[in-house]
């Protein structure tokens, strides 16, 4: 296997892990987005009166690359209401009051018997990638058998702060083996890897036993440098196979399937209760937050019930994040809710969101020798600037993961994830314009 | 909380790294040679610092104000390449020419080609072959210029002991000479990341070996010449420009061994005393070229399964 890739040590802080998870159930007022996924949004099937369980079905996914949506309190919805996604894109949202009770729906684990049964339950299960990009996890496993060499589960929690992955590999086990042994039967998946980080001691102990207790197929731990980005699909793939995935293409195409731990945690619970995903556990960190630890809420919390519970605030913050500092994208304000994606919000400090002004490239090259896919972000802004489509087609910038490293190490300050993000932009649009002229 | 709050693109932490900082851990990694400098030529030395630093802030600061471009004085760029271009000219240099030879860097090789990060060569490497060739004065005997020239190079009388070489008890430019002042500088630099070694190693290595050669296998002599002229300065200190050498680590290798090998054919074959500027300079010209050359190979760019 050839070196590993570059990368950056961010800072840890990962102390919420040795904390007690709190839980949150008496949520007054939820607010559930039919798009928490990748995909097509789910289409709303209750209206404005109607009563509903925990588990009952609200957004029913429309078409294969689309995931169903369940009430996550007891009580009836007051209104569904358009929603600005963080995407930007506008959804319908359902709002529940809660009665208090958190009512269950009666379910029932899912008679499984083959392949096609296994994969209409994850279906069922409403399971999106819980890592943070939220593909429907069905439409992941829907592939011939023979094609899966290596299902691998990704625990390397790289970003900063972030432990919810960790609490559920923790606490959550049983489940997870629950998953596997189903994954190893009605998909014939015979080689599991768990992805984890050196530093990540309790939970690498944690995963070690479960794999020491599967004897009819393999479920091997693998020890990854507690290095950011470990959890990228592509570097986790790479670290843990050798094999590489080419820009454009997914991992199936390398014969390998990843799954974020707390997803294959969820297919479990729902295969033996039939209970879906409903709720979240989620890091709540960040400067500003007086007491950061672990929460365990309903889905469509809004953020400031979490923050609540985590005793407030220590002072004002100005900058809300959902998902680590590296990658998570800012929210406008505390009252947007915890959708299924989010493992984590941050609430960060006039001092922690401050951010130096980009001043001029001194050519240093820190960027093109952090890029963990060896780009060159230096060359790529000058190409941006000159809005030469070609030229970012030759640095290979759709390869780009957006991980920050580049804009972390940059000693000037440039915006250069936003730089890349825009030239992607820049190209589909120059593509664009080529296919109208032919 | 119902104050909107900042909407930022990720990532929405930072390393900590500045421009500024980085030229304030390079000033402080002069210091050595500029006191140096000062116990060896005495305090005209400083002099003639004070001149090329103020001219150049200054000069910098003006040439902002007259284009109304923000000031960029702060991140302490301008600082460097006069404390620099002072560490490389002789202590007794007429201090208007200090204030030329600023002009010359700051201006015309700096701020014309669009400032920090945007010239091509390295404004007091420039300036000071700019300055050798325009004042005959700075004609420096850079020790062991007239050796290597003269029949009998490296003769045991003409040449200083090693330990003289090593502390710099020789004649030369003011922050030239002591190579102990200045390796403790450049290990500061490798310690605080400022700089990897693959330059300053590679570059003195070639000269070394080179010189092994020319002097008939004779380690002393090829030591002697490695701590002779401007070799030391240049390579941890000039050659390791981020804007003007390159960036990848074999970028680096090409740049060093290039500069090293054009170093001795000046010393040994040109007319010029002392190689090292022109060397890097000639380097700095061919950068943009050794850049391309040496690009990091994208990832899974050709889609090839191990």
């Amino acid at each position: 296997m050839g070196s590993y890739l570059l990368g950056i040590h961010t800072p840890h802080r990962k102390g919420t892990k040795d904390i007690p998870v709190a839980r949150i159930d008496n949520v007054q007022t939820v607010t559930i987005p039919m798009s928490m996924h990748i995909g097509k949004p789910a289409q709303p099937v209750v209206k404005a009166g109607d009563m509903v369980k925990v588990g009952t079905k609200i957004g029913e996914a429309d078409g294969k690359i689309s995931s169903n949506i369940y009430a996550s309190v007891s009580g009836k919805v007051v209104r569904l209401i358009d929603f600005l996604l963080s995407t930007g894109e506008t959804t319908t949202a359902v709002v529940i009051e809660s009665d208090g009770e958190m009512t269950a729906e009666e379910v029932s684990a899912p008679v499984v018997n083959n392949q096609q049964d296994f994969i209409a339950a994850v279906k069922q299960s409403g399971v999106v990638g819980l890592g943070g990009a939220g593909f429907p996890t069905h439409a992941k496993l829907d592939v011939p058998a023979e094609k899966i060499d290596y299902l691998l589960i990704n625990g390397a929690e790289c970003e900063p702060y972030i432990t919810s992955d960790s609490v559920t590999m923790l606490t959550r086990s049983d489940d997870m083996l629950y998953a596997l042994k189903a994954m190893n039967r009605y998909l014939g998946v015979k080689q599991f890897i768990i992805g984890l980080e050196k530093n990540n001691k309790k939970v690498i102990a944690a995963m070690k036993e479960l794999a020491a207790s599967v004897s009819d197929f393999s479920v091997k731990v693998h020890v990854l440098p507690d290095k950011y980005p470990q959890g990228g699909e592509k570097v986790l793939v790479y670290h843990t196979t050798g094999r590489k995935i080419p820009a454009g293409k997914l991992p199936i195409d390398v014969g390998c399937v990843v799954l974020n731990s707390t997803s294959v945690a969820a297919i479990g619970s729902f295969l033996r209760t039939g209970m879906p995903l409903v709720k979240k556990c989620i890091t709540v960190e960040g400067g500003a937050v007086k007491h950061p630890q672990n929460v365990i809420a309903p889905v469509g919390t809004p953020l400031k019930e979490l923050f609540d519970v985590c005793g407030g605030f220590k002072e004002e913050p100005v900058k809300i994040i959902y998902g680590g500092p590296m990658m998570g994208i800012t929210v406008p304000n505390a009252d947007v809710p915890v959708i299924k994606n989010t493992n984590a919000v941050l609430a960060m400090t006039k001092k922690e969101a401050k951010t130096p002004k980009a001043t001029a490239c001194i050519r240093c090259g820190a960027c093109v020798n952090t890029c963990p896919f060896g780009l060159a972000p230096v060359n790529i802004a000058e190409a941006y600037a000159k809005e030469d489509a070609d030229m970012l087609n030759d640095l290979s910038v759709q390869s780009c993961m957006e991980c920050g490293c580049c804009s972390f190490v940059c000693p000037a300050n440039r915006p250069l994830v936003q730089i890349n993000k825009l030239s992607k932009k820049l190209m589909k649009d120059h593509s664009a314009k080529e296919g109208n002229k032919s | 909380m119902s104050a909107l709050s900042t909407v930022t693109v990720s990532p929405h932490i930072h390393g900590g790294k500045s421009t500024g900082g980085i030229m304030r851990d390079v000033l402080i990694s002069l210091l050595p040679a500029t006191i140096a400098g000062t116990v060896i030529f005495g305090w005209r030395a400083l002099a003639v610092v004070a001149v090329c630093v103020v001219c150049c802030v200054g000069f910098e600061a003006l040439f902002n104000l007259a284009i109304k471009k923000e000031q960029t004085i702060g991140d302490l760029s301008a600082a460097v390449t006069g404390l620099l271009l002072a560490l490389n000219l002789p202590v007794d240099v007429p201090l208007w020419q200090c204030a030329v030879g600023s002009l010359f860097a700051i201006i015309l090789v700096k701020c014309f080609f669009g400032g920090i990060g945007s010239n091509l060569v390295n404004p007091a490497i420039t300036a000071r072959v700019f300055m050798l060739v325009a004042f005959s004065s700075l004609a420096v005997p850079s020790f062991p210029a007239d050796a290597v020239s003269s029949a009998t190079p490296l003769s045991a009388e003409t040449m200083p002991s090693l330990l003289d070489l090593f502390l710099g008890n020789r004649g030369g430019a003011i922050g030239e000479t002591c190579i102990l002042a200045l390796l403790l500088g450049g290990i500061y630099l490798l310690v605080r990341r400022v700089i990897t070694w693959h330059i300053p190693v590679l570059f003195i290595a070639t000269v070394f070996v080179f010189s092994f050669f020319m002097e008939g296998f004779d380690a002393v002599a090829a030591l002697s010449l490695i701590m002779s002229g401007g070799l030391f300065i240049g390579a941890f200190f000039m050659a390791t420009d981020y804007t003007t050498s390159p960036y990848t680590p074999w970028g680096k290798v090409i740049f060093a061994v290039g500069a090293g090998l054009l170093t001795c054919l000046i010393r040994y074959f040109g007319t010029y005393p002392e190689g090292v500027s022109f060397a890097i300079l000639f380097m700095n010209i061919l950068n943009p070229y050794i850049c391309k050359w040496t690009k990091r190979k994208v990832f899974a760019a050709g889609g090839e399964k191990k």
